[in-house]
């Protein structure tokens, strides 16, 4: 589908998530990101904490706490990779 | 007579109890290679993406970063040796010490100075033994490592790295720390359950391969925050990823080493039950034959001493 963004989100010990999403919102050293299906293929490093939240097509939203994490977006979709991916409570956001 | 039917059968009993732990290790293994390999498998997607997003920055990036240019001179090398915390492996810790022995020897034939860093208990003890030196060492982790542990090794190793980049030939340079100009790791492959081979692999500097890729086929990547520092940023990701990964097979390793020497371990003790068992056996019936003899002789002798009379 054109409107869906494929998401994973992987840590060193195991993937974490993975799956279709509508938007993924990540906070790079240079600042907030939102990324859209069909977005240009970029690498960055993750702010040191920071969180990655997906939202899915149903207007539920995943958040995750990422530590030493970066993202690499290409044709294929995004990929966090982290060394670490919580999935954070509601409440912290 | 009757005391070698009781040595027997306390023999018996000792050969049974080793026997079961023995059986009791190699279920206990074998139940480990399974989880050892599904961790293995769970750090792959990991390991492929990194690999993925360093060819495309390498091939974007100015490549300057220490961990990738060769040292002009090398004077130490470090070298990483992964055992395990606890024996009765077979001969997984020995063909580990001896692959890291061959490759220090052949450091030391080129003039260089081997600086050793062990993971496990076994070869710490092998070097403390021998009054080896160990610039540092990491327990208790062997059967079931944890990224935070190739984390730990992986931060002291670069960072002996990078403060080797400034020595010269009489000092330690302006950092005055001695470290190490090139890094290798030996580590056990699990190549299938019967096959686990010990081998050397350079960790420091990288090498770059450089791809081939036609020119419009290459996503056009930006980079945030630029490509170098990105690059920075990666490298020793990288190399804690390639550690990890070390770590895990070695893991795996150690536990199929284990359960094939503890699977021997029960047969053999089952061939000795068996053989001790007729022996005891047939030592009963020794002393049994024995004692009829005994009393069959002793009442012919009485029944001569009593016709006699």
């Amino acid at each position: 589908m054109a409107n869906q963004l494929p998401v994973k989100v992987v840590a060193v010990e195991e993937s974490v998530w993975s799956g279709e999403a509508e938007m993924l919102v990540a906070r790079t050293t240079e600042g907030e990101i939102g990324v859209l299906p069909g977005h240009s293929p970029l690498l960055g490093l993750l702010k040191e904490p920071s969180q990655v939240r997906v939202k899915l097509a149903g207007g539920e939203q995943l958040t995750y706490d990422v530590s030493g994490g970066f993202l690499s977006i290409d044709a294929d979709g995004v990929t966090v990779l982290a060394e670490s991916a919580t999935p954070a409570t509601p409440e912290t956001h | 007579m009757a005391g070698q039917v009781q040595a027997l059968r306390r023999r018996i009993r000792t050969v049974r109890s080793t026997k079961k732990i023995a059986k009791a290790q190699e279920l206990v293994a074998t139940s480990r290679i399974a989880k050892a390999q599904e961790r293995v498998a769970a750090s792959k997607p990991y390991s492929e993406a990194i690999t993925q997003v360093l060819t495309a920055l390498a091939s974007n990036a100015t490549i300057d970063n220490p961990l990738l240019v060769p040292r002009e001179r090398v004077r130490r090398a470090g070298v990483l040796l992964i055992t395990s915390d606890r024996g009765l492996a077979g001969a997984y810790n020995a063909n580990a010490i001896r692959t890291a022995e061959q490759l220090i020897s052949r450091l030391k034939a080129d003039g260089k100075e081997a600086v050793l860093y062990v993971v496990g208990r076994k070869g710490v003890g092998y070097y403390k033994f021998r009054n080896r030196p160990i610039e540092a060492s990491w327990t208790g982790f062997s059967e079931r490592p944890s990224f935070s542990d190739a984390k730990a090794i992986g931060d002291a190793l670069l960072e002996a790295f990078v403060a080797g980049a400034d020595d010269t030939e009489a000092t330690y340079g302006p950092d005055g720390i001695q470290g190490v100009d090139e890094l290798h790791i030996v580590s056990t492959q699990f190549k299938s359950l019967m096959t686990q081979s010990a081998e050397a692999h350079f960790l420091a500097p990288m090498q770059v391969e450089e791809r081939e890729v036609e020119p419009g086929l290459r996503p056009a990547y930006e980079f945030e925050p630029d490509a170098d520092e990105l690059l920075d940023a990666l490298l020793p990701k990288y190399l804690n990823t390639r550690i990890y990964a070390a770590l895990l097979d070695s893991a795996a390793s150690e536990s199929a080493s284990r359960r094939r020497a503890m699977k021997s371990a029960s047969d053999n003790a089952d061939d000795l039950l068996k053989r001790y068992t007729r022996e005891m056996n047939s030592a009963r019936q020794a002393a049994i034959t024995q004692e009829i003899s005994e009393i069959v002789g002793g009442a012919n002798a009485l029944a001569a001493a009593g016709s006699d009379v």
